[in-house]
């Protein structure tokens, strides 16, 4: 007690000292929004049919199940008693925006992602139980739920139903992330939260870390696997990354503007926050190294020509810096949310722990376990064009 | 197999699939959902009876006066008047009952006493505290102040 107030300025509430939202609270809507962007890049290619794309389709979408997997554990780990997770199936409570994200995550999940992966997968899934034996011809068999159909004919309604379901995911993928936002943006009690702009900025961030990770992963796929990049499909990913990019920094903007303008009565707290505490997660971080430098290196590839090794240089830099400058983003609404008191006259620390339950050490499993899952599902789906593990055996 | 469905099939297996994962959930539902939840709100409306149904552990301070009449009138006008005698004789709804059948052991006064009055920060300024390594000598709290009518002058 006593050598926690050390860490207190002003006047704070006794239950302002220690932050309750830990960084498993951060990392849980940057994964989701992780989540929801690789698979708004897919869909968009799928809808609006961009062949450069192509290539990232699949990946895009094993990328965004992997994500999803591990996306409610960060909340499991950070409550405790996980069994009990069920419970908000079982007696809903429709008040509670936290208790309904269940229902928005399992609709996701299953009605979306496994549905859609499985339907493009189907055909692959069918070849390779046809060319092998034993266990692997059993499990794949059942992954094709034992049908060994694929005509032309079946192939093209699965094509349609995909489409289908890509168009009713898209909205789903919003509502997933949006939603994050929305759990943030309604506490009204927190004026750094409260803000009706908090949902569409969360989605906005949401795709701009999805399509960098996923141009990350393709470049980093066809390193480990020694096949050629598509600079076209690079450079067109690279370009939604912009656009997406653009309006996510003038969102957060517009948002900034507005507080500035209405100087609240909250104003001079959160503006000496931002220049103390926040001044290198948020203003250095995010803005400057996260947000500002890949904006300006991904214009620079559109405004000059760049050779293609400088490009792809610029595109693993600004990807990196990207999911650098979103995570802080993340951080800077969780935890500095919470570094001020709603007196508005003090300010506490937060001090993370690191072999904890809630410490540094389970975020960083928490961060990697995706990359493990996806390495599996890689291993079961291999998303290349050359795919079909039948061919290649 | 009529052709409609020939080339449907598949889909007609995962939609099976799904409806039998619904099925499923439904009948776990009914089972590992309580009765009566829901019947007054977001709880199970037996919980109520089961907490009304615990033994009475607090007799209540009204119970205390009707023989220990001494000690309510030592505590007249004193700054503990109104501070319940089980906040420090802690649960005697037993012995409230049958004096015979138990006998209260006494409270431990400082560690009682600093419960409440040991300084902190947090607490409101107007409260009394009392840093016990300045405070009193080291001596046992009630060498100085009676606990019923703490108050020295
Ligand atoms: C039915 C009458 C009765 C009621 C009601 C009653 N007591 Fe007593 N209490 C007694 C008697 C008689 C004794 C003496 C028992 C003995 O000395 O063996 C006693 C003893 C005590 C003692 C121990 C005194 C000592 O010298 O060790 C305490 C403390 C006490 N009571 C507190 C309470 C409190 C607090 C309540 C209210 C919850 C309460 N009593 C209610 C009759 C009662
Ligand atoms: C602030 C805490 C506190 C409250 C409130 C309190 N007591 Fe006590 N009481 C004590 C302590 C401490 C002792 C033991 C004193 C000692 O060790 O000399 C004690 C002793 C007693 C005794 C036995 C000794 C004596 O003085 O006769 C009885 C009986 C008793 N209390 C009854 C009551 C009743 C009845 C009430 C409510 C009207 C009450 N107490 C409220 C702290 C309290
Ligand atoms: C349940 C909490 C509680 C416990 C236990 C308790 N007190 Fe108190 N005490 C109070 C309250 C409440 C006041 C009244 C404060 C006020 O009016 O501002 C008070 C007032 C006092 C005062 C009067 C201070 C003044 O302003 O004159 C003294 C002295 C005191 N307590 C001593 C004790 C001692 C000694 C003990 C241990 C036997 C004790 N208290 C146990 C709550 C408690
Ligand atoms: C050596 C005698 C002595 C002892 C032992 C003693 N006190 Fe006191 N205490 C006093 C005197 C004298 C006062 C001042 C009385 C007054 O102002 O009414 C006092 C005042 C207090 C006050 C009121 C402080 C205020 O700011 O108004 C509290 C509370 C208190 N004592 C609690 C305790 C506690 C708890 C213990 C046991 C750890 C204890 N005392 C032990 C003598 C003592």
């Amino acid at each position: 007690m006593e050598s926690l107030l050390h860490s207190v300025q002003g006047f704070i509430y006794p239950d302002e000292l220690q932050l309750q939202w830990s960084i498993l609270i951060v990392l849980y809507p940057f994964i989701t929004g992780l989540v929801a962007g690789a698979f708004i890049l897919a869909s968009l290619e799928r809808v609006f049919n961009v062949e450069a794309v192509k290539p990232t389709y699949r990946l895009a979408l094993l990328t965004a199940l992997a994500f999803m997997i591990v996306a409610p554990l960060p909340l499991q780990l950070h409550l405790g008693h996980p069994e009990r997770s069920f419970e908000m199936y079982l007696t809903p409570h429709t008040t509670s925006a936290m208790a309904m994200f269940g229902f928005v995550y399992l609709w996701y999940l299953m009605a979306v992602l496994v549905l859609e992966i499985w339907l493009d997968f189907r055909k692959d899934i069918v070849l390779t139980a046809r060319a092998s034996k034993g266990a692997k011809r059993a499990l794949y068999r059942a992954m094709a739920l034992w049908s060994d159909n694929i005509s032309e004919r079946s192939l093209r309604i699965d094509d349609k139903v995909g489409k289908f379901i890509t168009i009713v995911g898209i909205p789903s993928a919003f509502l997933l992330h949006g939603y994050v936002g929305f759990i943030f943006g309604s506490v009204k009690a927190n004026p750094w939260w409260s803000s009706p702009l908090m949902p569409v900025v969360f989605i906005f961030s949401a795709m701009v870390s999805g399509i960098a990770l996923v141009m990350l992963m393709y470049q980093a796929v066809n390193w480990y696997r020694k096949t050629a990049v598509q600079m076209s499909c690079l450079d067109t990913i690279a370009r939604y990354l912009l656009y997406a990019f653009i309006i996510d920094f003038s969102l957060e903007m517009l948002d900034l503007v507005h507080r500035i303008y209405e100087a609240d009565e909250s104003f001079k707290t959160l503006d000496f926050m931002v220049h103390t505490k926040l001044y290198f997660s948020q203003i250095i971080l995010q803005i400057f190294v996260g947000t500002l430098v890949p904006i300006g290196l991904l214009a620079l590839v559109q405004l000059v020509s760049v050779r293609e090794r400088a490009r792809r240089i610029i595109y693993g830099a600004s990807g990196v810096l990207t999911l650098v400058g979103i995570f802080a983003m993340r951080w800077n609404v969780v935890i500095g949310g919470q570094l001020f008191s709603k007196s508005l006259l003090g300010y506490t620390t937060y001090k993370m722990g690191f072999a904890t339950r809630e410490g540094l050490l389970p975020a960083l499993i928490l961060l990697l376990l995706p990359f493990a899952i996806l390495y599996l599902l890689v291993k079961l789906l291999p998303p290349w064009p050359e795919g079909d593990l039948a061919r290649k055996e | 197999m009529n052709g409609w469905l020939k080339d449907r099939e598949h889909l007609a297996r995962m939609a099976v699939i799904f409806a039998g994962a619904l099925v499923l959930f439904l009948v776990v539902r009914a089972v590992m959902v309580p009765n009566g939840f829901g019947t007054y709100g977001h709880f199970r409306s037996g919980a109520l009876k089961d907490n009304a149904s615990h033994p009475l552990s607090y007799a209540g301070r009204q119970a205390c006066g009707d023989c220990h009449d001494d000690i309510v009138a030592s505590r007249k006008g004193s700054k503990h008047e109104r501070i319940g005698c089980e906040a420090c004789h802690g649960p005697l709804s037993v012995h409230a009952d049958d004096p015979d059948k138990m006998k209260p052991v006494l409270p431990d006064a400082k560690t009682i006493c600093l419960t409440c009055h040991l300084e902190n920060v947090t607490k409101p300024k107007s409260f009394p505290q009392i840093d016990p390594a300045e405070h009193g000598d080291g001596g046992p709290c009630t060498s100085c102040h009676n606990p019923h009518h703490p108050e020295i002058s």
